[in-house]
């Protein structure tokens, strides 16, 4: 007899979910499904507001990537207003936006997928949380994981406003600059912040890159997704999380195509899934197949390993440097394997870091001119692209002459990443469920696998 | 000494966007302070405790939930009933459980026609409408938004969007000392934002709007009233205990902590005090300020659309 189980809810990520696994009449296993329950209607409700609110509104979307809205929402702005940000504006906004990916990323290996990371894979579920990594990890540790995590958010509060939710963005620069007294408070942080992220790494490969379960997970056939890759970089190609080319590759590494931001309506298309509030996004030149065949159908991915895929490394030397040693460990190009999101994130935790170190030791940061005001609108529509944590972020607004909000649009990170999360959960499930077990643990595997992209379900749908 | 016997509590959202998960994330060291004195029963976003093990719970188990995020699925009527059931006490978390926050501003609009435009209008969407698959059934929404209070017995409320680390503390604080505060009561302050404003000492006794600015096309000073100088600021009429987050990122507060206590409609109010501004007894002259406002009603209902006296009426089954 066919029979359904229920995964209700996920859990360790962001916003609401739960995963379906069918077996068929001989009690095979057929596919697992995931399902996002949730709907706000953002797109709808932004229409009419006073545009200039819309990276304050938007960002409500989700409170674990405020920043990446609220700077996508600014940029779509500047485009609209047509008006650049002075140097030291810029610098602000690449700075909070990397000290948040720094501090998210940390969010992730920690507290959301370090309990898979860290702790024995039988570890009972009340067990499975970042009190337990912990005490595992030791007080000394865990209570640095903590006391990092706080003073660099407290750091772009004292900036932004709130980490939480940031309000400094205004079309053409920031609305506070940076004192010369903060800047070099910032700037010990920020080393602060860079001394940790080795920390972490070198964690990492002591306890989690010599552990033979999680090797298994990089080397399994079951755990890999040949799809395309979607990222932004630099003018050389290097990973850029505030600006640039939106470059993707296929799944043999080859260049697809590469487009700026604003083109995006012709390369990017989405897909309704009845069953679930969630669009699929897809290449649009390539065309949607379903989610079965990876190969041929335009599934990519977004996030970490797709901007460790797409790029040719980072431009600070101690996150290249561990590029280069992913790279080495893996031999073969592109890296397909779901479970290598967790260094790749590292990685970026080490750039992000190096960044703010790099901007909050230049005197451009402490520069008192933080706009250029604008105008009137001068075009009807301004589209903002940057790279989320989860991946890229675009918000395509228009706006009337008198400054009201007309059609909103937004890709959402995740959503990119929606095709190829359904199609690597079915992929593993096929594996991990073919005796039929369904124990506590081995659900936990298969919720693993969505977790190493670290979805934002609440941003998906928005 | 023996040990009081340590709280239960638990955490969860509706239609929220995991940023109150994150201000609970930001108690930082606190955290494991309240791990000694508090065991979290149920929290999705950092522990796997699923719903049959939250279902399977004795009714009243739970002594305290904090609950976030607007009410806006069937789904999270039920969750929000169920939560009640297994809780002694229950705390709206942040401005979408205690006002309907930015998601109420859905409210504007049928379930219908928000679905409509994400699945069916939006330019990116698959061109070929034959191998487009449907929207999802708006049916699985409620018929508009709620806050927290509309569908269940609400006993207090954290105020703000997201609610500052510290004034969760402070409830939390209260909590696991047994100081249980009245029915109903708002955390936060019993002023007004301005009392508390860093800009307050350069507000001038009497205002006069005269032309109403926007924050992006206006060169205004950081260090001077915003209302002074013509920018909307929702200090006046809005609760205290932010910190003062906004203004001291030279930007003027939109309201995130609501009314204050005994006033029951946040954007009248807002309106009310915009006009006692204007310094006219000519209706038109005092119009023709007002009308200067891009978005009145996103701008006043922006957090509190949902309990607005025009969207007030209860849930339906």
């Amino acid at each position: 007899m066919s029979r359904i189980i229920k995964i209700d809810p996920i859990t360790r990520l962001e916003g609401h979910g739960n995963i379906k696994i069918e077996y068929d009449d001989n009690g095979v296993f057929k596919a697992a499904y995931l399902n996002i329950p949730d709907f706000r209607g953002f797109e709808k409700f932004c229409e009419g507001r006073a545009v200039e609110e819309l990276p304050t509104l938007t960002q409500k979307i989700c409170g674990v990537c405020p920043t990446a809205h609220h700077i996508a929402g600014v940029k779509a702005l500047d485009d609209m207003f047509n008006v650049s940000p002075p140097p030291a504006a810029r610098s602000i906004r690449e700075l909070i936006h990397n000290i948040f990916i720094y501090e998210d990323h940390l969010l992730h290996f920690y507290y959301l997928g370090g309990p898979d990371l860290f702790l024995d894979p039988d570890t009972p579920a009340a067990d499975r949380n970042i009190f337990k990594v912990i005490e595992k990890l030791g007080k000394e540790t865990g209570g640095r994981i903590l006391k990092i995590r706080k003073k660099v958010r407290d750091m772009h509060s004292d900036i932004s406003g709130s980490a939480l939710y940031p309000v400094c963005g205004l079309p053409g620069g920031v609305s506070k600059p940076v004192s010369e007294k903060d800047r070099l408070r910032f700037c010990g942080i920020s080393k602060e912040a860079l001394d940790f992220a080795l920390e972490t790494l070198d964690l990492f490969h002591e306890r989690i890159l010599k552990n033979p379960v999680f090797i298994s997970l990089l080397d399994q056939e079951c755990m890999k997704s040949k799809t395309y890759y979607m990222g932004m970089v630099d003018e050389s190609d290097r990973v850029n999380f505030y600006d640039g080319i939106i470059k993707v590759i296929d799944s043999k590494g080859k260049e697809f195509c590469r487009f700026s931001p604003n083109e995006y309506l012709e390369h990017i298309s989405e897909q309704n899934d009845p069953g679930s509030f969630m669009k699929y996004t897809f290449l649009k030149k390539v065309g949607w197949k379903g989610i079965e065949y990876e190969e041929f159908s335009g599934i990519y991915r977004v996030g970490p390993l797709a901007r460790f895929n797409v790029s040719s490394g980072f431009s600070t030397p101690l996150a290249h440097k561990e590029y280069l040693r992913m790279k080495d460990y893996f031999k073969g190009y592109p890296v397909h394997a779901t479970f290598a999101y967790h260094w790749a994130r590292l990685i970026e935790i080490l750039y992000a870091a190096e960044n703010m170190v790099r901007l909050t030791s230049s005197p451009c940061l402490s520069d008192k001119n933080i706009r250029n005001i604008p105008g009137r609108i001068n075009r009807e529509r301004g589209a903002g692209v940057c790279e989320a944590p989860r991946g890229i972020l675009i918000h395509d607004y228009e706006g009337d002459r008198n400054g009201i909000a007309g059609k909103i649009n937004l890709i959402v990170a995740t959503q990119n990443n929606g095709a190829s999360i359904q199609y690597s959960l079915t992929k593993a499930g096929r594996e991990l469920f073919k005796n039929g077990l369904s124990d506590e643990n081995t659900l936990n595997k298969l919720e693993m696998v969505f977790r190493a992209y670290d979805p934002c379900m609440a941003c998906s749908t928005h | 000494m023996k040990k009081s016997p340590k709280i239960k509590i638990a955490m969860y959202w509706l239609a929220g966007c995991g940023g109150c998960e994150e201000s609970i994330l930001d108690l930082g060291e606190y955290l494991l302070d309240l791990i000694d004195k508090a065991d979290i029963l149920f929290w999705p976003i950092a522990a796997d405790i699923k719903y049959d093990a939250l279902k399977d719970m004795p009714d009243n188990h739970i002594d305290f939930s904090f609950i976030n995020g607007t009410v806006r699925t069937l789904d999270h009527v039920k969750m929000a009933r169920l939560l009640r059931r297994k809780s002694k006490t229950v705390t709206a978390h942040g401005s979408c459980a205690h006002l309907g926050g930015v998601p109420g501003l859905s409210g504007f609009y049928s379930s219908e026609s928000l679905v409509k435009k994400a699945y069916e209008e939006a330019p990116s969407l698959a061109d070929n409408k034959t191998t487009r698959d449907p929207a999802p059934d708006p049916q699985q929404l409620t018929e508009r938004p709620y806050a927290l209070s509309q569908i269940i017995d609400t006993d207090y409320y954290l105020p703000g969007c997201p609610t500052p680390p510290e004034l969760i503390k402070s409830a939390l604080l209260s909590f696991i000392a047994g100081e249980l505060p009245q029915k109903g009561t708002v955390f936060g302050e019993k002023k007004a934002l301005c009392s508390t404003c860093p800009l307050t000492d350069t507000r001038p006794d009497k205002i006069d709007l005269k032309k109403i600015r926007r924050v992006q096309t206006a060169d205004y000073s950081p260090d001077r009233c915003f209302l002074d100088q013509g920018l909307i600021c929702m200090g006046p009429v809005t609760r205290g205990g932010c910190f003062s987050q906004c203004i001291k990122a030279n930007m003027p507060c939109r309201g995130c902590f609501g009314p204050l206590d005994n006033v029951s409609d946040y954007g009248a109010k807002a309106v009310s005090m915009l006009s006692s501004l204007i310094d006219e007894n000519d209706i038109k002259k005092i119009t023709s300020v007002i009308d200067q406002i891009p978005d009145p009603a996103g701008l006043f209902y922006r957090y509190s659309l949902t309990s607005s006296i025009i969207k007030k009426q209860g849930y339906r089954d």
